[in-house]
């Protein structure tokens, strides 16, 4: 049943265009996975301003292309909160000299897998295709790039599918509606607020000129990267990419508002009450991320190592079922039925230190609340021990083989390093960073950056669910009922 | 500490040199090792890594009058083995960057590991995984949590609508066949297993002769003969695990309605579909493409999205097992789209069994999956995946090589025939859950009220 389920859940999502809405989480994951040793990528930029990275890797006769635009939640305002994600849906819907399906028709019949996804700092698409198939993707991203045709008839359904979407992804999840409106608490200025697929009314009142605006404003060759990942040559791509989105004119590219979260001020804390079985606690910190650290190594220099240490304290609290919050929170203790820490760490701006999890049975919210802050304030007082240093950094060299197993993992931490302004290079950064990170660092960023005053609680306080009632019909017509 | 560290870490870097030139499809090399175990080997050798996987004959249809079992025996596994506890395992593992993973399907239980193939550290967690893997201890303590784990998973099934759909649907197709059989168990169930059973379930089923061994990556053939002689060792001969018995399909149409407080309602529709190394398994495979395999381009997809925005996802897909698995149709839509929703899935469903696909729709998805093949063996992952499916359903070692061709061969006459012998749109199952729409007239009457499911 187990095997069946997860297949669902693939197709599911093989077959619809994903946003991760825990766009953190990836990037969360993206931390520990991410190096690669990127003196191989081959680096050009157009004269228009697109950027073009290659990464060759020959051991199937495959290649991952994937167009990532600079925008996303964070540089939407409210009111028009999912507008990148729903502009992302009608980038399928047909050009100036493509009908709205033939888009996917080619790639189809090329044999191509094609998504996109939509985050808070991008929106990017990709195709996965027969290396001697490239040019036919390159040639329709380039396409859509400037030519899309918004039409209205086609806009009023993909934004109810876009609903869909919303009622299926957070809605009905009590889990997902607990970190959406947590977002929304802990940040009070920072665009980091609002979910990447909107807040219902914002579709509800969506307007195609919206999307129109939007389009022209973000869709250009220098607010793009351009990443190929596969069995191919980088001269090659470069010709193709000059053939194919040369053409275009550079355009003027607004400069997004700073909008830096306001200091907080003292603890917040929220409760969402919601029809579901099981409690949830999550809990934030505000913490700077490698954007900042990068800023700082830029000019008014200070702290490039902090990241680098949170992101050591992440993983000793929660890397794997030697961790701590497993050994001592899950087994030992017995408070969490499940208890994860993340650095949300590698957006185009500083974002939380995240815990949550759910209580084991005969365990309360509370509880739960209580075992973890006490682990933080163990990490202010105690040096972690040199063997939990010893597994992490063995865990981040090792996941780093691991990465380069997938393609498009690979890609798209190329292509989201150079959206968010961290720049691909940080590839090579990463685990030379991990593996410097002292005890006295890691005790040090726990006693600044994990502090009361800069916390965010959430609980979700399950409202029952009625003993579902069913209805059985034995209903034999069903073939002369569906065939007219 | 330092010193090893960076001494790894730069040898790592300078192992991933990725120049190999691009194979069309992984070549598998099959032997058995001397009590009787069947190895799967596929060399790797671009990244300096590895991995393992048992694959036995086991999983929630072997649970028997005791659900939940397989799982729980899965989940424990790594919690006490040879004098090592769940601490001291997990430390050994993660100490060189190793992954353990476990899992309990519908007819497959399997072991996994993941490490590098740097000497020290692919030898100790080798060596950890085979303690795990031939003398788990299942300490009494840790049986008891994964139990009060699995009554959490209860719960949270119980939270999310999607779960409650597609557990009532494997309960209605198979009534009383043990793919009926619920993954996590009952309530009841879970509280009456004993780490005995777990011992019991674990000692007849992880055992040389029921099971498969997969090895993807950096070693060479000698390296893996050796290390697959050691691994059988490790286990007991024991036996092959009785069949699972031969499915009944349903006798006629049935609706499920089952009350839930969400936005959307999810519906399953399906029937049974077909099993591993079925005769018509490629035609339906192609067939099915075209109604509602294919992503945008099925038409379900375009029909219920594209053309009507009623919904995020819908698809369709045969789930072959050792015996019939399901055909399973699905989809969400907003409650009161529900049966609107319905009427065209059936519709389509309907029109594609009576006329099957056209010519050119046939054409595009041959060249989609013909295409697009390479794409399935791109990475290790997908390439140790196939091979365990491969070799535990005793599938051709040219599987791969020529599933191509297979595809390519077949023509609509051949779908046609096959969807009207396999699929009987008389006997379809629907679960639908969500929040009831009372909407007057046209409500089917439901035969029975409020029992329990689940």
């Amino acid at each position: 049943m187990n095997k069946i389920f997860n297949r669902y859940l693939l197709s599911a999502l093989l077959i619809s265009a994903i946003i991760p809405l825990y766009a953190k989480d990836v990037a969360k994951n993206a931390e520990i996975t991410t190096t690669t040793s990127s003196n191989k990528v081959a680096v050009k930029t157009l004269d228009n301003g697109l950027k073009i990275l290659v990464k060759k890797d020959s051991r199937a006769p495959v290649a991952v292309i994937q167009v990532w635009y600079r925008v996303g939640t964070s540089y939407e305002h409210e009111g028009i909160t999912g507008l990148s994600h729903a502009l992302e849906h009608m980038m399928f819907k047909g050009t100036k000299g493509r009908a709205s399906g033939e888009f996917e028709n080619i790639l189809a019949v090329n044999g191509a897998r094609n998504n996109a996804f939509t985050s808070q700092d991008y929106t990017a698409y990709y195709e996965i295709i027969a290396s001697d198939r490239i040019e036919v993707a390159m040639e329709l991203e380039a396409d859509r790039m400037r030519n899309l045709v918004l039409d209205e008839a086609e806009f009023k359904k993909e934004i109810e599918v876009v609903k869909e979407e919303r009622r299926w992804r957070t809605d009905d999840r009590p889990t997902s509606l607990t970190r959406e409106q947590f977002n929304a608490i802990a940040f009070l200025n920072s665009p980091y607020r609002a979910p990447v697929i909107g807040w219902m009314v914002d579709l509800d009142t969506m307007k195609l000129d919206d999307l129109r605006d939007w389009y022209s404003k973000w869709y250009a060759p220098n607010n793009a990267t351009l990443v190929v990942v596969g069995d191919v040559d980088a001269e090659q791509i470069f010709t193709l990419a000059e053939k194919y989105f040369g053409t275009y004119k550079k355009s003027d590219i607004p400069v997004a508002k700073l909008r830096t979260e306001v200091e907080q001020k003292g603890l917040r804390s929220l409760v969402v009450k919601a029809p579901a079985k099981l409690p949830y606690l999550r809990m934030g910190y505000k913490t700077p991320a490698f954007i900042n650290a990068k800023d700082n190594a830029k000019g008014n220099a200070k702290n490039p190592a902090e990241p680098y240490a949170l992101e050591v304290l992440a993983n000793i609290l929660d890397g794997g079922n030697s961790a701590r919050f497993s050994k001592k929170l899950v087994r030992g203790k017995e408070i969490a039925a499940s208890a994860s820490a993340g650095y949300y760490s590698m957006g185009r701006l500083s974002d939380l230190f995240v815990l949550s999890g759910t209580p084991s049975k005969g365990k309360t919210v509370d509880d739960l609340k209580t075992a973890m802050l006490d682990e933080i304030q163990l990490l202010k007082t105690d040096l972690v021990s040199d063997e939990e240093l010893k597994r992490v950094k063995a865990q981040v060299a090792a996941n780093d083989v691991y990465d380069h197993d997938s393609i498009d993992d690979i890609a798209s931490t190329m292509g989201a390093f150079e959206s968010t302004g961290l720049g691909y290079q940080l590839m090579d950064d990463f685990v030379p960073g991990i593996l410097k990170v002292t005890a006295e660092q890691v005790r040090d960023v726990a006693k600044k950056y994990l502090i009361e005053d800069h916390l965010t609680i959430a609980r979700l306080e399950p409202q029952a669910i009625e003993s579902p009632q069913v209805d059985k019909t034995k209903d034999s017509k069903n073939s002369s009922k569906g065939g007219q | 500490m330092k010193k090893f560290f960076s001494k790894t870490s730069f040898l790592l870097m300078a192992m991933i040199i990725l120049t190999n030139t691009a194979q069309a499809a992984p070549k598998i090399q099959h032997w058995k090792t001397d009590n009787g175990l069947g190895v799967y080997y596929v060399s790797a050798k671009e990244l300096p890594m590895l991995d393992i996987a048992l694959v036995f004959a086991g999983g929630s249809a072997r649970d028997g009058d005791k659900p939940g079992v397989s799982k729980l025996t899965s989940a424990t596994l790594n919690k006490g083995a040879d004098g090592m506890n769940a601490d001291q395992l997990a430390d050994a593992f993660e100490s060189v960057g190793a992954k353990f993973s476990s899992s309990s399907r519908l007819d497959r239980s399997s072991v996994g590991l993941r490490t590098i193939t740097m000497k020290d550290e692919q030898e100790k967690a080798i060596d950890t995984w085979l303690k795990v893997v031939g003398k788990p201890s299942f300490p009494t303590k840790d049986v008891e949590r994964s139990k009060k784990q699995a009554l959490i998973s209860l719960q949270a099934e119980k939270q999310d609508p999607g779960s409650i759909a597609i557990k009532a649907f494997y309960q209605h197709l198979y009534g009383s066949h043990p793919y009926a059989s619920p993954g996590n168990g009952t309530e009841e169930s879970v509280n009456a297993i004993t780490a005995d059973d777990l011992r019991a379930y674990y000692n007849k089923h992880y055992v040389a002769k029921n099971g498969i061994l997969v090895l993807v990556g950096n070693i060479t053939r000698d390296q893996a003969e050796a290390l697959a002689q050691r691994i059988s060792k490790n286990l007991q001969t024991g036996e092959k695990a009785a069949a699972i018995p031969e499915v009944t399909p349903l006798k006629e149409s049935k609706t499920v309605r089952i009350n839930f407080p969400s936005s959307q309602s999810h519906i399953f529709m399906g029937q049974m579909g077909d099993k591993r190394g079925d005769k018509d398994y490629y035609t339906l495979y192609l067939g099915n493409h075209v109604l509602g395999g294919s992503g945008f381009t099925s038409r379900l997809m375009k029909e219920i999205r594209v053309k009507r925005g009623f919904a995020y996802s819908v698809y369709s897909y045969f789930s072959p097992q050792r015996e019939l698995g399901p055909y399973l149709l699905g989809l969400q839509t907003k409650n009161n789209q529900v049966d609107e929703a319905l009427k065209v899935a059936r519709d389509e469903l309907n029109t594609f069994l009576k006329d099957g696909p056209t010519k050119a729709e046939l054409e595009q998805s041959k060249k989609n999956i013909t295409g697009g093949f390479p794409l399935r063996t791109a990475s290790n992952a997908d390439i140790a995946s196939y091979v365990a499916m491969i070799g535990f359903y005793n599938q051709p070692l040219d599987y791969l090589e020529s599933f191509s061709s297979k595809i390519q061969a077949i023509t609509r006459e051949q779908v046609m025939d096959a969807y009207t012998r396999r699929m009987h749109p008389e006997k379809m199952l629907t679960i639908i859950v969500g929040q009831q729409e009372s909407k007057g007239t046209n409500n089917e009457k439901p035969t029975s009220k409020g029992s329990n499911e689940k």
